[in-house]
């Protein structure tokens, strides 16, 4: 049996049944990853040593028949979360070998319920990108056809899942980065509600945006992982006091009279004609299975991208200020203290970080601010009237998750415009913090994934998981595989 | 052309919490460098702040002390600036919505009351230290600075006042109004030399008569309490003389340097940081409920102006007295509670006397005998063994006549804090009960005038201040045991 192939729930019914052992389980794991990720690129570490400590307490719980939700369940994580003991470096080169001292709460929690680390996977340096082409290391490559890219900035957990590395993982979403890999790689992706989940240990890039969510095989999965991470953490004041349900209970529950909306401003003219149809068809899947599409509106869709882009920037050019050589990571000679700033800091980060570190001050500058920052503050606030508005009158809405499929390494690196267009469905749920699923709704003539995109309500991730469970229980995209 | 000052202070003030603003650190100073940090006020990646809630508490009691209106939505912003003693790049502090507004300070300066406007009071976090590698004469190199991340955190007010203080002495006198309030509110110890108390001043001058204001500089450093006036001082008189001599004031930050006595310039407007201040995603915007402004308010002490007016009000205790007592809040409270003692025992032996002598009596004990204790003790007022049950039972000996005010201040007072024990068992035990026997006190009254005509014809003549002679005599004879009343009806009587 290949057991790397398993979902969270197959491999906790063949674990607790003792058909297999969690050993057994890592080791398909890592051969898995041995055999392929040459090719799919998509860890910057593997933690072995630590996977098979954790892969052996977890066998001792199963046996005491104790198991927790994701005992001995091998789980790889973004390298933007920290991890005790464990490099953590953004896949930049100014935080290479930087070890911290101390567990992000979500990790903190899978530990808690018997999890075991397989490794850190690569991403767009500080998450700032769509691609993984601004990894400060290396590239990592779509499993369905390995000359493009698996989507940013979360790609190295989207890849690993989709080629089957892992048997799910984590990703973190500031403008799109957990939805758009996903989509692009063929797997769930769920961005949870701003505040649903702790960013204890989520190393910053956008603190008004970043959110951690789950990038797994299945939509029950994703509500598996969504179950442990989520609740308010004291240690992230941003994490809200809202009661936590089982979000694994609603999946199966019919969705009969759900008002679906379906926004106008998402499908314009000129998109890939091949997402369009492919998100027009999973529309009526929806209809035919009880769902109401009703068409809506969502005026201020123009300007999120704009918004995003100064706010994003503005709060990243602060949030990177601590990499200065000083205290930890990487640091350049100097002959004086601005000299060793500037060295440190241009030869630390990538090109792209520099960019947005360069717009964001520019943006809070002083005379600049009240153009730049408070504009882009109050256009914030009106998009996210449009989706109170439109919530009004439906349950959920649904669009395109990305406006292309997975495009080709280097076609658009050269033109940072392009890139940032990749989000322009995923970047308002971000700005008006409410909770996201992209699943799989079909493929491209090349064979290449199309990622469906349900929008909730303010902490309904149970709304969204019921239509997403409902649609994948009727279809098959979910169960293709990439040739590898 | 007369000009005049116009000066606004920027106080910070390190607050009385255990922990740091934003995570658990302890604040104790003076611990072996990086002991007292952890990954989240050394800024790790990934880390986030919450806030200290008797930190916010406090800010909101200085606020209430103050005068200000608390605000009911605040919130932190971020100051972004480069330094190795600031871990994150940035400092959170507030900026647009700080916590307390439209406050003020009344202060007496030169017998005039002036009222000083506070316009605000913000919460932020202190940086940490640089030590450089000296260059001469000590260790090292001089190639390298050090960073010490213990203060990093430290939770601070900064107390913002209006451009109301027209002098240095008045701006002195808001310092040590508003320390003393701080302390008494125990909120921050107001220590300068340990910079828990640390001041910027915005000084400008201008003709007198002139409505605007002229240009301003910023004078930073000011770290003790005796160079408050010092330098605004010499930064007046210079800004005073740049003017006469047809120059112009340019808006800069100057530091003042202690040793040498004068102010330096540091950074003029245009190299001024760009701080980018911005509103700090990491931290929820701050609702201040009214049952919590009411709460706070409730458990304020009794402020030091209004227990300086009671005092003289209610013990009529002179100004003087009443300003001693109240300089600290324990000194004050310490009076108050040994006034209570002395009276209680006073009504249980059935003894009337007037509240006010008795207030009076416990008042001079304070000042001119225990005040003086204390300081060759250097103890604060509740270290010793004196407590007010024991300065009360004193009192009370003094007022029933069991023992001499004289014995009082000396023999009783400092075996009281040799030993702790009561004054009544001391007077007991050392035999120090007052003679009251008038015919005993008739012999040594009569054997002192014996032994001394000469002063006895001149008394006669009329030089009455050897009356305090004769007295001094008597006691020594009487080894300060005879009422010192009985003593001079008797020497009146016999020498008329």
């Amino acid at each position: 049996m290949e057991l790397y192939r398993l979902n969270i729930s197959e491999a906790r019914e063949l674990l607790d049944k003792r058909k297999i052992t969690a050993k057994e389980l890592l080791n398909s794991i890592y051969q898995r990853i041995e055999s392929v990720d040459s090719k799919v690129k998509a860890f910057v570490t593997l933690s072995k040593e630590q996977a098979y400590e954790m892969a052996d307490a977890a066998q001792k719980q199963i046996n005491e028949g104790r198991s927790l939700t994701v005992q001995g369940i091998p789980v790889a994580i973004k390298d933007n979360m920290c991890t005790k003991g464990i490099r953590t470096t953004c896949s930049s080169k100014i935080l290479e070998n930087f070890i911290p001292p101390y567990e992000s709460a979500v990790t903190s929690r899978l530990s808690e319920n018997g999890y075991v680390l397989i490794g850190k996977t690569n991403l767009d340096e500080f998450a700032m990108g769509s691609s993984t082409e601004n990894s400060g290391f290396f590239t990592t490559r779509n499993p369905w056809d390995i000359e493009r890219i698996p989507g940013g900035s979360s790609g190295g957990s989207a890849a690993a899942v989709a080629a089957d590395e892992c048997i799910a993982a984590l990703g973190s979403d500031t403008g799109g980065s957990i939805r758009q890999p996903a989509a692009l790689c063929g797997v769930v992706g769920l961005k949870p509600t701003y505040g649903r989940v702790s960013r204890y240990g989520l190393v910053a890039f956008a603190s008004s945006l970043d959110q951690i969510g789950p990038i797994t095989k299945t939509v029950k999965d994703s509500a598996t992982l969504l179950n442990i991470i989520s609740g308010k953490d004291p240690f992230d004041s941003t994490s809200a006091p809202v009661a936590v349900p089982d979000f694994t209970k609603v999946l199966g529950n019919e969705i009969k009279g759900l008002k679906i909306g379906i926004p106008r401003e998402y499908f314009i003219k000129g998109m890939d004609r091949e997402i369009e149809e492919s998100v027009k068809t999973a529309i009526k899947k929806l209809e035919s299975l009880g769902a109401i599409p009703v068409e809506i509106s969502l005026p201020h869709t123009e300007y999120a991208v704009a918004t995003y882009y100064v706010l994003a920037t503005s709060e990243a050019s602060s949030n990177l200020a601590r990499y200065d050589g000083v205290k930890y990571g990487f640091r350049a000679d100097g002959k004086d203290l601005m000299e060793m700033y500037m060295n440190t800091r241009a030869q630390g980060f990538g090109a792209e970080v520099k960019r947005r570190i360069m717009l964001g001050t520019y943006a809070l500058s002083s005379g600049y601010y009240d153009a730049y920052y408070k504009k882009a503050q109050q256009a914030r606030t009106l998009i996210k009237a449009d989706f109170e508005k439109a919530f009004n009158s439906v349950d959920m809405i649904v669009t395109p998750t990305s406006p292309t499929a997975a495009f080709k390494s280097g076609e658009k690196t050269d033109d940072p415009l392009q890139m940032y267009l990749s989000d322009i469905f995923t970047i308002s749920v971000n700005l008006a913090g409410i909770p996201a699923i992209s699943i799989p709704c079909g493929f491209t003539s090349n064979n290449l994934p199309i990622g469906l995109q349900i929008i909730g309500k303010h902490f309904d991730e149970e709304s969204i998981l019921k239509a997403a469970y409902a649609y994948e229980q009727s279809t098959d995209w979910h169960k293709r595989k990439p040739n590898l | 052309m007369k000009y005049e000052a116009v000066i606004g202070l920027e106080v910070h003030a390190q607050m009385l919490t255990d922990s740091k603003i934003f995570c658990g650190c302890s604040t104790k100073f003076g611990s072996e460098p990086n002991t007292q940090t952890c990954q989240i006020c050394i800024g790790m990646p990934g880390v986030l702040p919450v806030l200290n809630k008797k930190a916010f508490e406090f800010a909101i009691s200085t606020g209430l002390a103050t005068n200000c209106k608390i605000s009911p939505y605040s919130r932190f912003a971020r100051k972004n600036y480069f330094y190795p003693d600031l871990p994150k790049g940035y400092q959170i502090s507030q900026y647009e919505l700080p916590i307390c507004e439209h406050g003020f300070l009344e202060i007496v300066v030169n017998g005039e009351d002036r009222k000083i406007g506070i316009t605000r009071i913000h919460m932020e976090e202190d940086a940490g230290k640089n030590i450089h590698e000296s260059t001469s004469g000590g260790q090292g190199s001089g190639n390298y600075s050090f960073v010490d991340l213990n203060r990093t955190g430290v939770p601070l007010m900064e107390i913002v006042s209006e451009p109301d203080i027209r002098s240095p002495k008045e701006a002195a006198e808001y310092m040590k109004k508003l320390r003393e309030l701080v302390r008494w509110i125990g909120v921050c110890d107001g220590d300068m030399e340990e910079g828990s108390l640390r001041c910027d001043a915005n000084v400008s001058v201008r003709p007198v008569g002139q409505k605007g204001y002229g240009t301003r500089a910023e004078v930073k450093n000011i770290n003790s309490f005796k160079f408050v006036e010092k330098a605004l001082e010499y930064e007046i008189k210079r800004q005073i003389k740049v003017i006469e001599e047809g120059g112009k004031i340019i808006q800069e930050t100057r530091l003042w340097d202690s040793n040498k006595g004068i102010t330096e310039s540091m950074r003029t407007k245009e190299e001024a940081h760009d701080y980018r201040y911005f509103p700090d995603p990491d931290l929820v915007p701050i609702t201040v409920e009214q049952k919590l402004i009411d709460g706070l308010k409730a458990s304020l002490p009794e402020l030091p102006d209004a227990k300086r007016k009671r005092f003289v009000s209610e013990y009529g205790l002179p100004q003087y007295d009443a300003d001693l007592l109240t300089e600290e809040k324990s000194t004050a409270e310490y009076f108050e509670k040994a006034l209570e003692k002395a009276v209680e025992e006073l009504v249980k032996l059935g003894v009337r006397i007037d509240l006010k002598i008795v207030a009076k009596i416990v008042a001079n004990l304070i000042i001119t005998n225990i005040f003086k204790h204390l300081k060759e003790e250097d103890k604060e007022i509740n270290e010793t063994p004196l407590t007010p049950g024991h300065l009360g039972n004193l009192v009370s000996c003094v007022a029933v006549g069991s023992t001499s005010i004289t014995m009082a201040k000396t023999t009783i007072l400092d075996e009281v804090f040799k030993s702790g024990k009561m004054p009544e068992v001391i007077v007991k035990e050392k035999g120090l009960i007052q003679i009251s026997d008038s015919s005993e006190i008739e012999k040594a009254v009569d054997e002192v005038i014996a032994k001394n005509p000469k002063e006895v014809e001149r008394f006669k003549a009329g030089d009455e201040k050897l009356l305090g002679f004769f007295v001094g005599q008597i006691m020594k004879l009487t080894k300060g045991k005879a009422n010192p009343q009985i003593v001079n009806e008797l020497l009146r009587k016999k020498l008329s």
